[in-house]
Protein backbone atom coordinates (compact mmCIF):
# COMPACT_ATOMS: atom_id res chain seq x y z
CA UNK A 1 0.00 0.00 0.00
CA UNK A 2 2.52 2.90 0.75
CA UNK A 3 4.39 1.42 -2.23
CA UNK A 4 1.25 2.82 -4.19
CA UNK A 5 0.55 6.02 -1.97
CA UNK A 6 4.18 6.84 -2.88
CA UNK A 7 3.88 6.84 -6.72
CA UNK A 8 -0.10 8.61 -5.96
CA UNK A 9 2.09 12.09 -4.17
CA UNK A 10 4.85 11.79 -6.63
CA UNK A 11 2.13 12.31 -9.05
CA UNK A 12 -0.11 14.80 -6.86
CA UNK A 13 3.08 17.03 -5.60
CA UNK A 14 4.10 17.43 -9.43
CA UNK A 15 0.89 19.14 -10.73
CA UNK A 16 2.03 21.97 -8.27
CA UNK A 17 -1.84 22.78 -7.47
CA UNK A 18 -1.42 21.92 -4.15
CA UNK A 19 1.64 24.04 -3.42
CA UNK A 20 -0.40 26.85 -5.04
CA UNK A 21 -3.42 26.00 -2.78
CA UNK A 22 -0.73 26.30 0.19
CA UNK A 23 0.06 29.60 -0.92
CA UNK A 24 -3.26 31.22 -1.62
CA UNK A 25 -4.19 30.03 1.89
CA UNK A 26 -0.98 31.54 3.03
CA UNK A 27 -1.17 34.98 1.49
CA UNK A 28 -4.67 35.30 2.58
CA UNK A 29 -4.21 34.84 6.35
CA UNK A 30 -1.22 36.77 5.76
CA UNK A 31 -3.13 39.76 4.46
CA UNK A 32 -6.09 39.41 7.13
CA UNK A 33 -3.02 39.68 10.12
CA UNK A 34 -1.69 42.92 8.39
CA UNK A 35 -5.73 43.82 8.34
CA UNK A 36 -6.62 43.50 12.22
CA UNK A 37 -4.72 42.69 15.27
CA UNK A 38 -7.25 40.90 16.93
CA UNK A 39 -6.24 37.02 16.35
CA UNK A 40 -10.09 36.46 17.31
CA UNK A 41 -11.32 38.67 14.42
CA UNK A 42 -8.83 37.65 11.90
CA UNK A 43 -10.03 33.79 12.93
CA UNK A 44 -13.50 34.72 12.22
CA UNK A 45 -12.98 36.37 8.82
CA UNK A 46 -10.65 33.36 7.85
CA UNK A 47 -13.69 30.81 9.44
CA UNK A 48 -15.45 32.52 6.30
CA UNK A 49 -13.57 32.21 3.24
CA UNK A 50 -12.53 28.20 4.71
CA UNK A 51 -16.32 27.44 5.11
CA UNK A 52 -16.49 28.59 1.41
CA UNK A 53 -13.26 27.85 -0.11
CA UNK A 54 -12.04 24.74 1.60
CA UNK A 55 -15.01 22.55 0.47
CA UNK A 56 -14.98 23.90 -3.05
CA UNK A 57 -11.34 23.23 -3.70
CA UNK A 58 -11.82 19.83 -2.08
CA UNK A 59 -14.22 18.64 -4.29
CA UNK A 60 -12.89 20.13 -7.59
CA UNK A 61 -9.24 19.24 -7.06
CA UNK A 62 -10.16 15.41 -6.21
CA UNK A 63 -12.71 15.04 -9.36
CA UNK A 64 -10.01 15.99 -11.52
CA UNK A 65 -7.33 13.86 -10.13
CA UNK A 66 -9.83 10.85 -9.59
CA UNK A 67 -10.14 11.39 -13.54
CA UNK A 68 -6.28 12.17 -14.61
CA UNK A 69 -5.27 9.00 -12.62
CA UNK A 70 -7.61 6.84 -14.32
CA UNK A 71 -4.76 5.10 -16.70
CA UNK A 72 -3.05 4.61 -13.37
CA UNK A 73 -5.84 3.08 -11.60
CA UNK A 74 -6.55 0.58 -14.77
CA UNK A 75 -2.82 -0.12 -14.94
CA UNK A 76 -2.83 -1.25 -10.99
CA UNK A 77 -5.99 -3.08 -11.16
CA UNK A 78 -5.10 -5.51 -13.71
CA UNK A 79 -1.47 -5.32 -11.29
CA UNK A 80 -2.04 -7.89 -8.08
CA UNK A 81 -3.24 -5.26 -6.33
CA UNK A 82 -6.31 -5.24 -4.17
CA UNK A 83 -8.67 -2.70 -5.34
CA UNK A 84 -9.32 -1.60 -1.72
CA UNK A 85 -5.82 -0.63 -1.60
CA UNK A 86 -5.82 1.30 -4.71
CA UNK A 87 -9.19 2.80 -3.38
CA UNK A 88 -8.00 3.67 0.14
CA UNK A 89 -4.29 5.15 -1.62
CA UNK A 90 -6.20 7.08 -3.57
CA UNK A 91 -7.93 8.66 -0.67
CA UNK A 92 -5.51 8.61 1.46
CA UNK A 93 -2.98 10.46 -0.73
CA UNK A 94 -5.85 13.35 -1.79
CA UNK A 95 -7.10 13.86 1.81
CA UNK A 96 -3.35 14.21 3.52
CA UNK A 97 -2.27 16.45 0.67
CA UNK A 98 -4.83 18.77 0.99
CA UNK A 99 -4.86 18.93 4.65
CA UNK A 100 -1.09 19.23 4.62
CA UNK A 101 -1.96 22.36 2.62
CA UNK A 102 -4.86 23.44 4.32
CA UNK A 103 -2.91 22.94 8.04
CA UNK A 104 0.83 25.14 6.74
CA UNK A 105 -1.11 27.44 4.71
CA UNK A 106 -3.44 28.40 8.35
CA UNK A 107 -1.19 27.30 10.66
CA UNK A 108 2.03 28.88 10.23
CA UNK A 109 1.22 32.46 9.59
CA UNK A 110 -0.91 32.11 12.84
CA UNK A 111 2.04 30.68 14.49
CA UNK A 112 3.95 33.65 13.40
CA UNK A 113 1.70 36.38 14.54
CA UNK A 114 0.84 34.81 17.91
CA UNK A 115 -2.82 32.82 17.88
CA UNK A 116 -4.67 31.55 20.68
CA UNK A 117 -7.25 28.47 20.92
CA UNK A 118 -9.30 29.35 18.40
CA UNK A 119 -6.91 29.00 15.83
CA UNK A 120 -6.36 25.16 16.39
CA UNK A 121 -10.39 25.10 16.57
CA UNK A 122 -10.09 26.36 12.68
CA UNK A 123 -7.53 24.01 12.10
CA UNK A 124 -9.44 20.98 13.12
CA UNK A 125 -12.77 22.22 11.42
CA UNK A 126 -11.07 22.65 8.40
CA UNK A 127 -9.27 19.57 8.67
CA UNK A 128 -12.15 17.85 8.83
CA UNK A 129 -14.31 19.57 5.83
CA UNK A 130 -11.79 18.46 3.99
CA UNK A 131 -11.81 15.10 4.85
CA UNK A 132 -15.84 15.17 4.40
CA UNK A 133 -15.57 17.01 0.75
CA UNK A 134 -12.79 14.68 -0.65
CA UNK A 135 -14.66 11.75 0.44
CA UNK A 136 -17.61 13.15 -1.11
CA UNK A 137 -15.85 13.66 -4.41
CA UNK A 138 -14.86 10.52 -4.43
CA UNK A 139 -18.47 9.31 -4.44
CA UNK A 140 -19.73 11.23 -7.22
CA UNK A 141 -16.20 10.38 -9.22
CA UNK A 142 -17.22 6.72 -8.99
CA UNK A 143 -20.69 7.33 -9.84
CA UNK A 144 -20.46 8.13 -13.59
CA UNK A 145 -17.49 7.52 -15.86
CA UNK A 146 -17.65 11.15 -17.63
CA UNK A 147 -15.35 13.55 -16.08
CA UNK A 148 -17.67 16.68 -16.85
CA UNK A 149 -20.50 14.58 -14.87
CA UNK A 150 -18.26 14.25 -11.81
CA UNK A 151 -17.17 17.32 -11.80
CA UNK A 152 -20.84 18.95 -11.61
CA UNK A 153 -22.25 16.18 -9.40
CA UNK A 154 -19.13 17.07 -6.55
CA UNK A 155 -20.21 20.55 -7.55
CA UNK A 156 -24.04 20.34 -6.76
CA UNK A 157 -22.68 18.76 -3.10
CA UNK A 158 -20.75 21.44 -2.34
CA UNK A 159 -23.49 23.78 -3.68
CA UNK A 160 -26.21 22.10 -1.40
CA UNK A 161 -24.19 22.11 1.69
CA UNK A 162 -22.84 25.58 1.53
CA UNK A 163 -25.70 27.39 0.29
CA UNK A 164 -29.53 25.80 -0.31
CA UNK A 165 -29.30 23.62 2.53
CA UNK A 166 -28.88 26.75 4.81
CA UNK A 167 -31.78 28.40 2.83
CA UNK A 168 -34.21 25.64 3.64
CA UNK A 169 -32.89 25.48 7.38
CA UNK A 170 -33.83 29.14 7.44
CA UNK A 171 -37.37 28.75 5.72
CA UNK A 172 -37.83 26.10 7.77
CA UNK A 173 -36.99 28.34 11.32
CA UNK A 174 -38.84 30.88 9.98
CA UNK A 175 -42.18 29.04 8.85
CA UNK A 176 -42.78 27.29 12.30
CA UNK A 177 -40.89 29.42 14.29
CA UNK A 178 -44.19 29.50 17.00
CA UNK A 179 -43.18 26.12 17.74
CA UNK A 180 -40.12 25.01 20.11
CA UNK A 181 -37.48 24.37 17.55
CA UNK A 182 -33.80 24.22 19.09
CA UNK A 183 -33.91 20.10 19.26
CA UNK A 184 -35.00 19.79 15.50
CA UNK A 185 -32.68 22.31 14.30
CA UNK A 186 -30.39 20.87 16.13
CA UNK A 187 -31.03 17.43 14.45
CA UNK A 188 -31.16 19.50 10.82
CA UNK A 189 -27.83 21.32 11.76
CA UNK A 190 -26.28 17.63 11.89
CA UNK A 191 -27.10 17.18 8.24
CA UNK A 192 -24.84 19.32 7.28
CA UNK A 193 -21.00 19.41 7.78
CA UNK A 194 -20.69 22.66 6.47
CA UNK A 195 -23.63 23.96 9.53
CA UNK A 196 -21.47 21.47 12.00
CA UNK A 197 -17.65 22.96 11.33
CA UNK A 198 -19.50 26.77 11.47
CA UNK A 199 -21.54 26.35 14.66
CA UNK A 200 -18.34 24.27 16.62
CA UNK A 201 -16.24 27.42 15.25
CA UNK A 202 -18.74 29.94 16.54
CA UNK A 203 -19.14 28.56 20.11
CA UNK A 204 -15.19 28.69 20.40
CA UNK A 205 -15.03 32.20 19.32
CA UNK A 206 -17.59 33.29 22.34
CA UNK A 207 -19.65 35.01 19.90
CA UNK A 208 -22.96 32.81 20.27
CA UNK A 209 -24.87 35.51 22.26
CA UNK A 210 -25.35 36.83 19.17
CA UNK A 211 -27.52 34.14 18.55
CA UNK A 212 -29.96 35.09 21.04
CA UNK A 213 -31.72 31.95 22.78
CA UNK A 214 -30.71 29.52 20.42
CA UNK A 215 -27.42 30.32 20.27
CA UNK A 216 -27.60 30.17 24.35
CA UNK A 217 -28.73 26.57 23.75
CA UNK A 218 -26.37 25.32 21.23
CA UNK A 219 -23.70 26.90 23.92
CA UNK A 220 -24.82 24.77 26.56
CA UNK A 221 -25.05 21.84 24.34
CA UNK A 222 -22.00 22.13 22.09
CA UNK A 223 -19.56 24.03 23.77
CA UNK A 224 -19.78 21.36 26.56
CA UNK A 225 -17.21 17.91 25.87
CA UNK A 226 -20.10 15.70 25.08
CA UNK A 227 -21.62 18.53 22.56
CA UNK A 228 -17.37 18.38 20.57
CA UNK A 229 -17.71 14.74 21.35
CA UNK A 230 -20.95 14.26 19.65
CA UNK A 231 -20.55 17.24 16.53
CA UNK A 232 -16.87 15.16 15.90
CA UNK A 233 -18.27 11.96 15.78
CA UNK A 234 -21.14 13.16 13.58
CA UNK A 235 -18.64 14.71 11.17
CA UNK A 236 -16.71 11.29 11.23
CA UNK A 237 -19.57 9.54 9.95
CA UNK A 238 -20.12 12.10 7.19
CA UNK A 239 -16.46 10.90 6.15
CA UNK A 240 -16.86 6.85 6.15
CA UNK A 241 -20.03 7.20 5.19
CA UNK A 242 -19.60 8.58 1.80
CA UNK A 243 -15.87 6.66 1.44
CA UNK A 244 -17.55 2.98 2.09
CA UNK A 245 -20.21 3.75 -0.43
CA UNK A 246 -17.74 4.80 -2.79
CA UNK A 247 -15.69 1.80 -1.90
CA UNK A 248 -18.60 -0.49 -2.44
CA UNK A 249 -19.32 0.92 -6.02
CA UNK A 250 -16.05 1.18 -6.78
CA UNK A 251 -14.72 -2.70 -5.59
CA UNK A 252 -17.76 -4.09 -8.27
CA UNK A 253 -17.13 -1.30 -11.24
CA UNK A 254 -15.91 -2.31 -14.36
CA UNK A 255 -13.04 -0.34 -16.03
CA UNK B 1 -6.32 -23.66 -15.13
CA UNK B 2 -8.46 -21.58 -15.96
CA UNK B 3 -12.18 -21.97 -16.01
CA UNK B 4 -14.85 -20.19 -17.38
CA UNK B 5 -18.43 -21.06 -15.81
CA UNK B 6 -21.40 -19.72 -17.52
CA UNK B 7 -20.17 -16.52 -17.45
CA UNK B 8 -22.50 -13.85 -18.33
CA UNK B 9 -22.21 -9.73 -18.51
CA UNK B 10 -24.58 -7.13 -19.90
CA UNK B 11 -23.68 -3.43 -20.36
CA UNK B 12 -27.19 -2.01 -19.65
CA UNK B 13 -29.18 -3.51 -22.17
CA UNK B 14 -26.35 -4.81 -24.14
CA UNK B 15 -25.54 -9.02 -23.36
CA UNK B 16 -22.02 -9.32 -24.33
CA UNK B 17 -21.29 -12.41 -22.79
CA UNK B 18 -23.54 -14.82 -23.13
CA UNK B 19 -22.79 -17.90 -20.76
CA UNK B 20 -19.55 -18.95 -21.66
CA UNK B 21 -18.09 -22.11 -20.32
CA UNK B 22 -14.87 -22.46 -20.80
CA UNK B 23 -11.54 -24.73 -19.52
CA UNK B 24 -8.43 -23.71 -20.42
CA UNK B 25 -5.26 -25.40 -19.65
CA UNK B 26 -1.33 -24.81 -18.78
CA UNK B 27 1.53 -25.44 -21.76
CA UNK B 28 -1.20 -24.30 -24.15
CA UNK B 29 -1.88 -21.75 -26.71
CA UNK B 30 -5.74 -20.36 -27.23
CA UNK B 31 -6.77 -17.89 -30.44
CA UNK B 32 -9.79 -16.42 -29.17
CA UNK B 33 -11.03 -15.04 -32.18
CA UNK B 34 -14.68 -13.76 -33.47
CA UNK B 35 -15.76 -10.21 -35.13
CA UNK B 36 -15.38 -6.67 -33.60
CA UNK B 37 -17.27 -6.31 -30.75
CA UNK B 38 -17.78 -10.35 -30.10
CA UNK B 39 -16.85 -10.25 -26.70
CA UNK B 40 -13.07 -11.24 -26.71
CA UNK B 41 -11.60 -7.69 -24.61
CA UNK B 42 -14.48 -8.28 -22.24
CA UNK B 43 -14.30 -11.93 -21.65
CA UNK B 44 -9.98 -11.18 -21.11
CA UNK B 45 -10.99 -8.25 -19.08
CA UNK B 46 -13.46 -10.35 -16.67
CA UNK B 47 -10.88 -12.80 -16.17
CA UNK B 48 -8.54 -9.89 -15.09
CA UNK B 49 -11.05 -8.44 -13.16
CA UNK B 50 -11.67 -5.67 -14.85
CA UNK B 51 -14.77 -6.02 -15.41
CA UNK B 52 -17.13 -7.74 -12.95
CA UNK B 53 -19.21 -10.56 -14.52
CA UNK B 54 -23.17 -10.07 -14.06
CA UNK B 55 -23.77 -14.00 -13.12
CA UNK B 56 -21.46 -16.87 -13.54
CA UNK B 57 -18.01 -17.47 -12.08
CA UNK B 58 -14.19 -17.27 -13.18
CA UNK B 59 -11.93 -20.33 -11.74
CA UNK B 60 -8.29 -19.99 -11.56
CA UNK B 61 -6.34 -22.89 -9.94
CA UNK B 62 -9.15 -23.95 -8.15
CA UNK B 63 -10.40 -20.56 -6.49
CA UNK B 64 -12.73 -17.96 -7.80
CA UNK B 65 -11.35 -15.01 -8.61
CA UNK B 66 -14.10 -12.61 -7.84
CA UNK B 67 -13.31 -11.68 -4.54
CA UNK B 68 -9.28 -13.02 -4.79
CA UNK B 69 -6.67 -10.09 -6.38
CA UNK B 70 -3.52 -12.31 -5.62
CA UNK B 71 -3.85 -15.08 -8.56
CA UNK B 72 -2.53 -11.60 -11.49
CA UNK B 73 0.91 -12.37 -10.00
CA UNK B 74 0.58 -15.05 -12.50
CA UNK B 75 -1.20 -13.17 -15.10
CA UNK B 76 0.71 -10.89 -17.85
CA UNK B 77 -1.85 -8.56 -19.71
CA UNK B 78 -0.52 -6.92 -22.62
CA UNK B 79 -4.01 -4.88 -23.55
CA UNK B 80 -5.04 -3.62 -26.73
CA UNK B 81 -5.19 -0.19 -25.83
CA UNK B 82 -2.55 0.79 -23.13
CA UNK B 83 -3.09 3.45 -21.23
CA UNK B 84 -0.58 4.34 -19.03
CA UNK B 85 -0.01 7.55 -16.66
CA UNK B 86 1.29 10.67 -19.63
CA UNK B 87 3.43 12.02 -17.28
CA UNK B 88 6.35 9.60 -16.60
CA UNK B 89 8.84 8.26 -18.66
CA UNK B 90 9.11 4.68 -19.67
CA UNK B 91 11.61 4.21 -17.42
CA UNK B 92 9.65 5.47 -14.63
CA UNK B 93 6.57 3.09 -15.46
CA UNK B 94 9.23 -0.11 -15.71
CA UNK B 95 10.53 1.14 -12.17
CA UNK B 96 6.96 1.43 -11.10
CA UNK B 97 5.69 -1.69 -12.25
CA UNK B 98 8.72 -3.90 -10.52
CA UNK B 99 8.65 -2.24 -7.35
CA UNK B 100 4.72 -2.96 -7.41
CA UNK B 101 4.76 -6.66 -8.16
CA UNK B 102 6.90 -7.95 -5.03
CA UNK B 103 8.53 -11.08 -7.39
CA UNK B 104 11.72 -9.70 -8.05
CA UNK B 105 13.45 -12.83 -8.65
CA UNK B 106 12.91 -13.66 -12.17
CA UNK B 107 12.55 -10.44 -14.15
CA UNK B 108 12.85 -11.24 -17.93
CA UNK B 109 14.04 -8.48 -19.96
CA UNK B 110 14.64 -9.91 -22.96
CA UNK B 111 11.62 -7.69 -24.81
CA UNK B 112 13.15 -4.64 -23.47
CA UNK B 113 16.24 -5.69 -24.66
CA UNK B 114 14.99 -6.65 -27.92
CA UNK B 115 13.28 -3.89 -28.70
CA UNK B 116 15.71 -1.34 -27.30
CA UNK B 117 13.71 0.54 -25.24
CA UNK B 118 16.34 1.32 -22.51
CA UNK B 119 17.71 3.61 -25.20
CA UNK B 120 14.42 5.83 -25.00
CA UNK B 121 13.80 5.03 -20.99
CA UNK B 122 14.02 8.74 -20.56
CA UNK B 123 10.80 9.94 -22.84
CA UNK B 124 7.55 10.51 -21.88
CA UNK B 125 5.11 8.15 -22.40
CA UNK B 126 2.60 10.47 -23.79
CA UNK B 127 4.90 11.56 -26.17
CA UNK B 128 5.34 7.89 -27.54
CA UNK B 129 3.71 6.48 -30.79
CA UNK B 130 1.31 3.54 -31.09
CA UNK B 131 3.58 0.70 -32.10
CA UNK B 132 5.99 1.81 -28.97
CA UNK B 133 3.55 2.13 -26.47
CA UNK B 134 2.98 -1.76 -28.08
CA UNK B 135 6.12 -2.66 -27.20
CA UNK B 136 6.21 -1.75 -23.70
CA UNK B 137 2.79 -2.97 -22.93
CA UNK B 138 4.63 -6.82 -24.07
CA UNK B 139 7.69 -5.59 -22.59
CA UNK B 140 5.56 -5.00 -19.12
CA UNK B 141 3.36 -8.38 -20.40
CA UNK B 142 6.27 -10.60 -20.23
CA UNK B 143 8.71 -9.06 -17.46
CA UNK B 144 7.53 -10.42 -14.20
CA UNK B 145 7.80 -14.17 -16.18
CA UNK B 146 3.87 -15.34 -15.74
CA UNK B 147 2.70 -18.59 -15.99
CA UNK B 148 -0.14 -17.08 -17.88
CA UNK B 149 0.14 -14.58 -20.66
CA UNK B 150 -3.30 -12.88 -21.97
CA UNK B 151 -1.98 -10.74 -25.26
CA UNK B 152 -4.90 -8.71 -26.69
CA UNK B 153 -3.95 -7.97 -30.20
CA UNK B 154 -0.50 -8.03 -29.68
CA UNK B 155 1.13 -7.28 -33.14
CA UNK B 156 -1.56 -4.23 -34.18
CA UNK B 157 0.40 -1.07 -35.24
CA UNK B 158 4.01 -2.94 -34.64
CA UNK B 159 6.52 -3.15 -37.47
CA UNK B 160 7.31 -6.10 -39.48
CA UNK B 161 11.01 -6.69 -37.52
CA UNK B 162 9.40 -6.09 -34.08
CA UNK B 163 6.29 -8.61 -35.01
CA UNK B 164 8.69 -11.45 -35.97
CA UNK B 165 10.90 -10.46 -32.31
CA UNK B 166 7.63 -10.68 -30.60
CA UNK B 167 6.67 -13.37 -32.58
CA UNK B 168 9.25 -15.33 -31.58
CA UNK B 169 9.55 -14.48 -28.19
CA UNK B 170 5.84 -16.16 -27.61
CA UNK B 171 6.78 -18.98 -29.68
CA UNK B 172 9.95 -19.45 -27.02
CA UNK B 173 7.89 -19.02 -23.90
CA UNK B 174 4.99 -21.26 -25.33
CA UNK B 175 7.73 -23.92 -25.62
CA UNK B 176 8.38 -23.18 -21.87
CA UNK B 177 5.04 -24.80 -21.19
CA UNK B 178 2.74 -21.30 -20.16
CA UNK B 179 -0.45 -20.97 -21.14
CA UNK B 180 -1.06 -18.66 -23.33
CA UNK B 181 -4.60 -16.53 -24.52
CA UNK B 182 -3.99 -14.38 -27.71
CA UNK B 183 -6.38 -12.44 -29.46
CA UNK B 184 -5.73 -11.11 -32.88
CA UNK B 185 -7.45 -10.82 -36.45
CA UNK B 186 -4.55 -11.31 -38.37
CA UNK B 187 -4.95 -15.16 -38.80
CA UNK B 188 -1.85 -16.34 -40.45
CA UNK B 189 0.25 -14.87 -36.86
CA UNK B 190 -2.49 -17.08 -34.86
CA UNK B 191 -1.74 -20.15 -36.89
CA UNK B 192 2.35 -20.30 -35.77
CA UNK B 193 1.91 -19.31 -32.16
CA UNK B 194 -1.16 -20.91 -30.94
CA UNK B 195 -2.42 -24.89 -31.10
CA UNK B 196 -6.17 -24.16 -29.61
CA UNK B 197 -8.99 -21.90 -31.19
CA UNK B 198 -11.88 -20.28 -29.73
CA UNK B 199 -14.56 -18.78 -32.11
CA UNK B 200 -16.54 -16.32 -30.07
CA UNK B 201 -19.96 -15.04 -31.77
CA UNK B 202 -21.94 -12.37 -30.55
CA UNK B 203 -20.93 -13.45 -27.03
CA UNK B 204 -21.02 -17.25 -27.05
CA UNK B 205 -18.53 -19.60 -27.93
CA UNK B 206 -19.61 -21.55 -31.18
CA UNK B 207 -15.97 -23.66 -31.91
CA UNK B 208 -13.60 -24.57 -29.19
CA UNK B 209 -11.19 -27.12 -30.58
CA UNK B 210 -7.08 -27.57 -31.68
CA UNK B 211 -6.53 -26.14 -34.49
CA UNK B 212 -5.19 -29.29 -36.04
CA UNK B 213 -9.06 -30.78 -35.98
CA UNK B 214 -10.33 -27.53 -37.42
CA UNK B 215 -8.36 -27.97 -40.44
CA UNK B 216 -9.05 -31.86 -40.74
CA UNK B 217 -12.93 -31.08 -40.17
CA UNK B 218 -12.68 -28.07 -42.86
CA UNK B 219 -10.08 -29.53 -45.03
CA UNK B 220 -8.30 -26.45 -45.41
CA UNK B 221 -4.51 -26.16 -44.66
CA UNK B 222 -4.38 -22.87 -43.81
CA UNK B 223 -6.20 -21.30 -40.21
CA UNK B 224 -7.91 -18.10 -41.95
CA UNK B 225 -9.29 -20.34 -44.87
CA UNK B 226 -10.22 -22.83 -42.10
CA UNK B 227 -11.85 -20.28 -40.39
CA UNK B 228 -13.89 -18.89 -43.39
CA UNK B 229 -14.98 -22.28 -44.12
CA UNK B 230 -16.24 -22.92 -40.60
CA UNK B 231 -18.31 -19.63 -40.23
CA UNK B 232 -19.81 -20.24 -43.66
CA UNK B 233 -20.80 -24.24 -42.75
CA UNK B 234 -22.76 -22.62 -39.50
CA UNK B 235 -24.38 -19.75 -41.64
CA UNK B 236 -25.38 -22.54 -44.05
CA UNK B 237 -26.86 -24.78 -41.07
CA UNK B 238 -28.41 -21.92 -39.38
CA UNK B 239 -30.53 -20.80 -42.73
CA UNK B 240 -31.48 -24.74 -43.03
CA UNK B 241 -32.41 -25.13 -39.54
CA UNK B 242 -34.42 -21.64 -39.79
Amino acid sequence: MTRVIKYIFYDLLRTRFILLYTLFLLVSTFAMFQIDSDPGKVVLSLLNVVLMVVPLISVVFTTIHFFNSYEFIELMLAQPVNRRVIFFSEYISVATSLCGAYVAGIGIPSLLFGADSSVFTLLFTGVMLTLVFVALAFLSSVLTRDKAKAIGIALLFWFYFSLIYDGLLLWVVYTFCDYPLEKITLTLIAFNPVDLARIIMLLQLDISALMGYTGAFYKSFFGSHMGLLFSSSILLVWIALPLWLAMRIFSRKDL
Amino acid sequence: MISFRNVSKKFGKLQVLDSVTLDVYPSKSYALIGPNGSGKTTMIKSLLGLVVPTSGDIVFEEKSILTDWQYREKIGYMPQIGRYPENITIGQLVDMMRNIRPSQDKIDEELIDAFKLYKIYDKKMHSLSGGTRQKVSAALAFLFNPPVLILDEPTAGLDPVSVEIFKEKITAEKLKGKLMLITSHVLNDLDELTTDVVYIFEGRIQYHNSIEALKRETNEKRLGKAIATLIQQKELLDSITE
